[in-house]
């Protein structure tokens, strides 16, 4: 019975995993860059609900909708003044200055925030659902987590196959020029990838504080380069693989933590992906792409 | 009034002039050949008219607007096409996807059934294949895709550049006997070729490239009579 309550809270985890790396994915598939941080915008969207909650007063549900206006208002921003400047730059200074931003959000927070771990009060009011006999309890937080991310992510699959904007997306993400020249705005098309992958940020930061109840500047960084990895696994760029991926990552973790070292587990998690690499260096669901020339 | 017209154009990459002041026109109606050897400048100069590159100096206007500054993005809602030099489909989607994606700035879906029929009526080839991947096809039938694409948002001109590039030369008459037959029926059409010979064969007008500057223009059965031309670009 453990095991099944092991796997369920591994299926929660890696939930939110797929929540943020639904966002890697995306903006890596339509903008071609690895936005590193994504991971911080998280923690962003953490310290709002709690500035919110606890300083205001607000209700759960009005808290996570401001957060996320303001992630995706810190992501669109983000994108227009330290990303899009470097359009026609080399991957590698793009690469940089991503890691830029997400120090400077971290020092940002540390400034504003202090360093001393904040208590985070959970955005679920769902109750607890006890299984078995008692013996499987599944938390709130559990339940919402996972179905939040199994609506968002099929949510998402539609859009892009039947929105306009979807398919601009689509588009843009094989050949920016020619999108141009189907009529379509690119640089309005990636500020819509990089909105929606920070309010899925900010969903994922409230779902991550609520389950792991403690807030501090760098509470972003180890979920965001966990969530990369379930990308990749995955296969960078595609939606599925990134839901797969990161639900696969929180089951090896935790499974990892129940039987074989908790301390390992981290280590296990960054050996797997290497072994799914070796083998597959596309990730799960990544296609090969064959460029005709 | 020209429906297109370039007036002292001027195109940097970095510090080198790769278009050195031209000026040329489009009439409506006309098939207009743009020729001249690698590197003269030919695709600069579509990607400048469409907004994929700016240029330094000079206007662009395309019935009676100024496109000069505007974006990629904002012409094609004007009314211009354009079949980018190596066609550049869209690999991942499929046939009907990319077609699809051509229609991107139409709004009416009957429309666009229409413009569709249209373009199936022209490539059978691309309705046999409409659900198998663009990357799949051959480059003759990506080149017809391209078009097809292009043909999808009903445009008044459709810019061409180089649609003859690596094909058999079956397809390389089937592909000019359609732009024909896109001429024909009402489309303007800016050709740029390296195949100087096939081009001045169905252009009205030809103004020949060298190194960013036009050194001759005219009409198209007299450039092919021209003992330079014949020389330099025909091989005879």
């Amino acid at each position: 019975m453990s095991f099944i309550s092991y796997l369920i809270n591994g299926i929660s985890l890696g939930s939110i995993y797929a929540l943020i790396a639904l966002g890697y994915t995306m903006v890596y598939g339509i903008a071609k860059m690895l936005n590193f941080a994504h991971g911080d915008i998280i923690m962003i969207g953490g310290f709002t609900l709690f500035v919110v909650m606890n300083t205001l007063g607000l209700p759960p549900l009005v808290a996570v909708l401001i957060a996320i206006a303001i992630c995706t208002a810190l992501g669109v921003i983000i994108e227009k003044v330290a990303y899009k400047p470097l359009r026609q730059a080399s991957p590698l200074a793009v690469l940089i200055t991503a890691i830029g931003v997400s120090y400077l959000l971290q020092n940002v927070a540390l400034l504003i925030f202090g360093a001393n771990t904040k208590l985070f009060t959970s955005v679920v009011t769902v109750p607890a659902i006890s299984l078995a006999e008692g013996q499987i309890n599944i938390s709130g937080e559990t339940t919402v987590t996972i179905i939040a991310s199994i609506i968002i992510m099929i949510g998402l699959m539609l859009f892009i196959k039947k929105s306009k904007a979807g398919q601009a997306m689509l588009a843009v993400s094989e050949d920016k020029g020619a999108a141009e020249l189907m009529g379509i705005n690119v640089n309005a098309t990636i500020t819509l990838t990089f909105a929606i992958g920070s309010a899925l940020a900010a969903i994922a930061g409230a779902l991550l504080c609520s389950a792991y109840p403690t807030l501090t500047p760098y509470t972003g960084a180890m979920p965001g380069i966990k969530a990369f990895v379930a990308a990749v696994f995955g296969g960078i760029g595609s939606i599925p693989g990134a839901f797969i991926g990161g639900i696969l990552l929180g089951i090896i973790e935790n499974l990892s933590k129940a039987y074989i070292s908790s301390q390992m587990a981290d280590a296990i998690v960054f050996a797997v992906l290497i072994v799914v690499l070796l083998v597959k260096p596309t990730g799960i669901l990544g296609k090969k792409i064959n460029e005709k020339v | 009034m020209a429906m297109l017209e370039i007036k002292d154009l001027e195109v940097h990459y970095g510090v080198i002039k790769a278009i050195k002041g031209i000026s040329f026109e489009v009439n409506q109606g006309e098939v207009i050949a743009l020729i001249g050897a690698n590197g003269a400048g030919k695709t600069t100069i579509l990607h400048t008219i469409t907004g994929l590159i700016s240029s330094s100096a000079g206007k662009i206007t395309f019935e009676d607007n100024d496109i000069t500054k505007l974006p990629g993005h904002k012409i094609v809602y004007l009314g211009m096409a354009h079949v980018p030099e190596g066609r550049r489909v869209f690999s991942q989607l499929t046939v009907l996807q990319n077609l699809k994606m051509g229609a991107y700035t139409r709004k009416d879906k009957q429309e666009i059934e229409d413009t569709l029929k249209m373009v199936y009526e022209k490539f059978p080839r691309l309705e046999e294949r409409k659900n198998q991947t663009a990357g799949t096809l051959s480059g003759g039938e990506q080149q017809m895709l391209a078009m097809g694409r292009a043909l999808m948002s009903h445009p008044k001109i459709i810019l061409m550049d180089e649609p003859s590039m690596g094909l058999s030369p079956i397809f390389v008459e089937e592909i000019f006997n359609i732009i024909k037959e896109i001429s024909a029926s009402g489309t303007t059409v800016l050709l740029v070729e390296q195949n100087a010979k096939k081009a001045l064969s169905i252009a009205n007008r030809a103004y020949v490239l060298e190194t960013g500057k036009i050194v001759l223009e005219g009409d198209a059965k007299e450039l092919m009579n021209d003992e330079s031309v014949k020389k330099a670009y025909l091989g005879e």
